[in-house]
């Protein structure tokens, strides 16, 4: 147990050892991203840089820091987003990159972007909106069968790929500028993401990592099952309706900067669930994990092709794919 | 059932046979009209039988013409091949777009390119229907135990496939640049591209599906009422595996990677073939190519400028029968 700020937060022993070395871990791949690009920066220099010193200030402060800072932050954001939905759904495939909630956010995302070549502000809500109307479309599609199971997740499949369809079709009708940006986007990128592209996204992202994190011990109560967390006085209803909320607004932010990038909020909760021993799906170790993966993934793919820069929903998708096939390969072992 | 009353239905369904080929015959001559420059239904025939070398006729016979040959073609490639599948799997939602298996073909066509071997339409088709092989059997050995799951196996290995095509596209925009609207699965492009081998082949295996559907109907049933009838199950299962690889690999190698003609399709002439294989495959080689056409249509139409990829068209059309498909069969077989 740990007394933090008047919270009383419990903790497992193997959370907190684990959560430490993967934040280290998430902060060395940080570093690692700092030091690497054009030309290899020490990181001395990349410390003192980082403090306003020495000569490569503008490369480190103005260049790759507001990338590396996007690629944990959103990392965090992907791998809560994911846990959420894991819990709601009761299974690692329900997380919102596989049935379609970033497909939905990159939709709005693009709508704001033709049709109101809006402000940051304007583009994340109106990928929040997209997200939700997905999100609700899934779930009234799939009345009947209950959230679990595989059948929202291949409903999701389906509506995924509808919007997807639409968005390539908003994309060919765009202005040639507005186009080419938005295909480099539609793999998802952090590609040329810039300090003036950040504070509006890490706000929302900070305060909903914050709502999640005062409810995350009634989020664990409810996945013990409906009867259990009635019998505790947990209202499901308000509950579900604000993790949805939490989930899409934070796979909704990601998207509106990065575009969709595809199954860190597959992977990340189910490894941090794994190394974590815990029974649930834990939001903290996912969120840190999605933070690693995420930087690394980014790193992967700025050295691949190097000194061309691959989209790292690329790098994402080909390895996130690989471990979805293995989760299934696995469960049919089991069976 | 009587003889007279049998025999009735047999006619009833060939006269919805003939009543679907008229209609696609109708819809390629429209086709072949519909796109950037217009060109009238009547003209249209005229340049097919009494060709005179005008600009309308020349864009007719050189480029609407092959591309609705094509489409034809690749419609009825996956729209068999879809029959097949879900017979075969006894699975409402199997598709070849679905379970990979036209990703495991795009796949091997892109490796294929970047190693310089994909020269020939001949070592396209070779190219491709080996992926398509390597890809169904890898989708089915993972995902076999329910539907749900092997359409999941599927979308996974399709999504891990592209993200490593789409690497390789961006590391060789050169060899690529042919394969630009190929890649999204489109008709247009390939116009100019010599395809004869392409439509035998599936001309082939389209016959040999239509041979293989009264045995495949005995199979469907259960493997030890297919022995009772005296169907040899093993055989016949190889032969609709190698079937569906013809179909979907000609099918990619032509058109590239579409999706969901083969679930939509069989989903909407089951009714009329009132669960007779023969009838459903026949109807499906119909049907296939005129809901090819008509997105292909619908992609020349759908932007003031440019086209869009036809299979932007028909995931649009796909993903609505998907959802309808597992609200009404769920995680049960046909």
């Amino acid at each position: 147990m740990v007394r933090a700020g008047g919270w009383l937060v419990r903790v497992e022993r193997r959370t907190l050892v684990l959560s430490a070395a993967l934040a280290a871990l998430m902060l060395g791949a940080g570093l690692l991203g700092l030091c690497y690009g054009a030309s290899w920066a020490t990181p001395g220099e990349v410390l003192a840089a980082l403090g306003g010193q020495g000569e490569s200030v503008v490369v480190i402060r103005d260049w790759r820091l507001p990338r590396v800072l996007a690629g944990m932050v959103f990392g965090l954001a992907l791998g809560v987003a994911g846990a959420i939905f894991q819990n709601l759904t009761r299974n690692p495939m329900g997380s919102p990159d596989v049935i379609g909630l970033d497909a939905g956010a990159y939709t709005g995302a693009l709508v704001a972007l033709t049709v109101f070549s809006g402000g940051s502000v304007v583009l994340a809500t109106s990928s929040v909106v997209g997200g939700l109307a997905v999100a609700a479309m899934i779930y009234l599609l799939s009345s009947g069968g209950g959230l679990s199971g595989l059948r929202l997740v291949v409903i999701g499949i389906a509506v995924s790929a509808i919007v997807t369809a639409f968005n390539s079709w908003i994309v060919l009708r765009a202005e040639l500028e507005v186009a080419i940006a938005a295909v480099g986007w539609s793999a998802g990128s952090l590609n040329g993401v810039d300090w003036a592209d950040l504070p509006v996204p890490f706000t929302i992202i900070a305060v909903l990592l914050a709502l999640m994190a005062a409810w995350s011990h009634t989020m664990h109560q409810a996945a013990l099952g409906e009867a259990v967390a009635s019998a505790t006085g947990v209202g499901l209803h308000r509950l579900r309706l604000l993790m949805v909320l939490v989930g899409v607004g934070c796979t909704a932010t990601v998207t509106s900067v990065a575009g969709p990038i595809a199954f860190i909020a597959l992977a990340a909760p189910q490894i941090g669930r794994r190394l974590a021993g815990a029974a649930g799906v834990p939001l903290l170790p996912a969120a840190l994990t999605g933070a690693v993966l995420l930087q690394g993934a980014d790193l992967a793919a700025q050295m691949l092709l190097a000194p061309e820069s691959l989209p790292v929903g690329v790098v994402t998708t080909a390895i996130g794919g690989c471990y979805l096939i293995w989760l299934l390969a696995k469960e049919v072992r089991r069976a | 059932m009587t003889l007279a009353a049998r025999a009735g239905t047999i006619t009833g369904r060939g006269a919805v046979l003939v009543a679907g080929v008229v209609l696609l015959a109708l819809v390629a001559v429209v086709s072949v009209g519909i796109g950037a420059h217009a060109v009238a239904p009547a003209e249209v025939v005229r340049a097919l039988f009494a060709f005179d070398g005008s600009p309308d006729h020349s864009i007719v016979r050189d480029v609407r013409l092959p591309r609705a040959l094509l489409g034809v073609g690749v419609g009825a490639a996956l729209a068999v091949a879809g029959v097949l599948i879900q017979t075969l799997s006894r699975n409402p939602l199997a598709e070849p777009g679905v379970l990979g298996v036209t990703a495991g073909a795009g796949f091997a066509m892109t490796v294929g390119a970047a190693l310089g071997l994909a020269t020939t339409p001949a070592s396209e088709l070779v190219l491709s229907g080996g992926g398509a092989a390597l890809a169904a059997v890898l989708v089915y050995s993972v995902g076999r135990a329910s539907p749900l799951r092997l359409v999941l196996t599927g979308v996974a290995l399709s999504a891990v496939l592209a993200g490593l095509s789409l690497g390789l596209r961006l590391m060789l925009p050169d060899v690529f640049d042919r394969f630009r609207f190929w890649s999204i699965g489109s008709l247009a492009g390939r116009e100019k591209d010599p395809f004869t081998l392409t439509l035998a082949l599936i001309v082939l295996a389209v016959a040999g599906a239509l041979l293989l559907s009264r045995p495949l109907n005995a199979v469907a049933l259960g493997e030890t009422v297919a022995r009772t009838l005296g169907a040899s199950v093993t055989r016949v299962r190889l032969a609709a595996l190698l079937c569906i690889t013809v179909l979907a690999g000609a099918a990619t190698a032509a058109a590239g990677p579409i999706l969901f003609v083969g679930l939509i399709v069989p989903h909407v002439v089951r009714p009329l073939a009132g669960g007779s294989v023969p009838w459903l495959t026949a109807y499906s080689a119909v049907l296939g190519p005129i809901l090819l056409l008509v997105s292909d249509m619908g992609s020349r139409v759908l932007l003031p400028t440019g086209e869009v990829p036809v299979a932007i068209v028909t995931a649009f059309l796909g993903g609505p029968v998907l959802i309808w498909a597992v609200r009404r069969y769920g995680a049960g077989t046909l």
